[in-house]
């Protein structure tokens, strides 16, 4: 049963105790002050914005930037509830493309639209299995799975790929050599490659051709002290609610009480990867 | 004898034209910025200048490994906040590519025969949601807590 004895390594509150009080104090102003907040700069920006100069504007900041470096007192996941997930329905995955700039990539002239699908870069992939004996047909979106035991990292030559203090798996584009070892080693197809030239990329998400991406649970937004992904929000706003993000090591977060509650587990536990993303359903 | 008098001459006068060219360029305060730009409305880059003029790129390259590794984004040497201040818009109002030949870091770059890779991927306009976000702590640093205009109307973008 390494799936127990892992779980536990890594959830255990007493993981926190060398975190006093951190998490706790992010967490309490995010959900209701936040609002709170963000009303009253509407109102400071409306009043300033009427006293400053012409040719001035204001910047308008939603929440505070990171001063300091991620630490391991979080580890963020997701958990995704199959029986919530729609059939046809591509909610996460449209959400994910505009967020992260994905929506930007235009197809060659020359390539049939049948290599374009196989070949552009895609950060969650609908997946649909149906169990052959029954019948039964599951839905769910497949992303990087964050594993604390990444077999991408191991491989990378050059330690472009790397697992971030807070648990996010992903590629530093700038050690990036474009050898994909890295996509032959990941066992959930998590990874893409960037074919062909970019152009008008986004200031959030620079991407160019020749290097390896995937899903890196939407690290602007966790820098920025945002409180979701685009997938979670955009899944919600539909209406599903099939994905829970939050902190795995923080016992009161949303998804830690969620995982408490049911049943979940992760693809292909039997490589004891640890994933961060967990599914229930399945 | 005289040819070589005459040689020498030539080249101490040319060497003063040398010095004296460094000297007016000094006091003219050669420049990069460019009108039409938010750093044209401002007094200094978010290091001295002449701290900027040399070392630019070992303050990006040490934000670059911060900021991808460590999530930090409160600095002021973000790669996003030179482009966002220095960034020249056009009479339409159309932002120039900031490595282009003609533009901030392009005119500096082709002057030194500099080849960057940074704007293969990095936008090289501020674009998208966010991209103010990201410049936000560089105009902090420079005491300017909003961005500054060029545009004289002062219309929101
Ligand atoms: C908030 C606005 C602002 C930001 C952000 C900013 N700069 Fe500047 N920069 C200026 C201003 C203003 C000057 C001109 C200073 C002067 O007149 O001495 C300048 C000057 C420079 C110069 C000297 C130009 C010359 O003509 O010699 C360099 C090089 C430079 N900046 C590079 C950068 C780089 C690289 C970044 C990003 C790390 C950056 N700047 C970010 C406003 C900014
Ligand atoms: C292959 C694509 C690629 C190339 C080429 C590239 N970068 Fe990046 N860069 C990225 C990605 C992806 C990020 C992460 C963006 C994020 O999370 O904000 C990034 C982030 C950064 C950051 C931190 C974000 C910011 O705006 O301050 C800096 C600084 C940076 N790069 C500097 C450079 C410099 C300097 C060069 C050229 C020598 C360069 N990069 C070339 C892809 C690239
Ligand atoms: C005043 C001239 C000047 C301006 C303006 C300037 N640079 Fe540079 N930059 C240089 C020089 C010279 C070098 C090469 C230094 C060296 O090789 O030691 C350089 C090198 C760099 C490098 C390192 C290149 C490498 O391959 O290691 C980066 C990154 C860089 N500049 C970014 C910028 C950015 C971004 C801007 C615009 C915001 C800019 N520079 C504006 C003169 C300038």
């Amino acid at each position: 049963m390494g799936k127990t004895t892992e779980m536990k390594d890594h959830h255990e509150p007493t993981d926190r105790s060398a975190d006093p009080g951190l998490s706790e104090a992010t967490r309490s102003d995010s959900a209701p002050s936040d609002s709170g907040r963000r009303a009253f700069m509407g109102v400071a920006a409306g009043v300033t914005a009427a006293v400053v100069a012409p040719g001035v504007v204001l910047h308008s900041v939603t929440a505070a930037p990171r001063s300091e470096a991620v630490t391991g007192d979080v580890r963020w996941g997701l958990l995704i509830d199959t029986a919530k997930c729609v059939d046809g329905c591509s909610a996460c995955v449209d959400a994910c493309d505009r967020e992260n700039g994905l929506s930007l990539q235009s197809k060659p002239a020359s390539a049939s639209q049948e290599h374009w699908d196989d070949q552009k870069a895609v950060w969650i992939r609908k997946v649909k299995l149906q169990d052959n004996q029954t019948g039964r047909v599951t839905n769910l979106p497949l992303m990087c799975q964050h594993c604390e035991h990444p077999p991408c990292v191991d491989v990378c030559p050059t330690g472009a790929s790397f697992k971030r203090a807070d648990g996010i798996v992903m590629v530093d584009r700038h050690t990036c050599i474009g050898c994909r070892y890295c996509m032959m080693a990941c066992p959930y197809k998590a990874r893409s490659f960037i074919h062909e030239v970019m152009e008008e990329q986004l200031t959030r998400v620079p991407r160019g051709k020749g290097c390896v991406e995937s899903c890196n649970l939407c690290v602007h937004r966790r820098d920025f002290g945002e409180d979701s992904t685009a997938c979670v929000d955009a899944c919600r706003e539909a209406g599903h609610e099939a994905i829970v993000f939050g902190d795995l090591k923080d016992p009161e977060s949303n998804i830690r009480k969620h995982l408490a509650e049911m049943a979940s587990r992760q693809i292909r536990e039997d490589l004891s990867l640890n994933t961060g993303v967990r599914y229930s359903g399945i | 004898m005289a040819k070589a008098a005459v040689r020498a001459g030539l080249v101490a006068v040319g060497l003063a034209w040398v010095l004296l060219a460094q000297v007016v360029l000094a006091a003219d305060a050669k420049t990069y910025v460019l009108e039409g730009s938010k750093a044209a409305a401002l007094e200094s880059c978010v290091e001295p200048t002449d701290v900027m003029r040399r070392k630019h790129m070992e303050l990006i390259k040490h934000q670059r490994d911060e900021t991808v590794h460590g999530g930090i984004r409160s600095s002021k040497h973000s790669l996003a906040g030179c482009v966002e201040c220095h960034i020249r818009s056009d009479a339409e109002r159309v932002p120039q590519p900031i490595h282009h030949k003609e533009e901030f870091c392009g005119a500096c770059h082709a002057f030194t025969a500099v080849n960057l890779n940074c704007f293969d991927c990095h936008a090289s306009v501020p674009k998208g949601p966010g991209a103010e976000r990201a410049a936000h702590a560089a105009f902090q640093a420079v005491g300017v807590d909003r961005s500054v205009q060029a545009r004289p109307d002062g219309e929101d973008h």
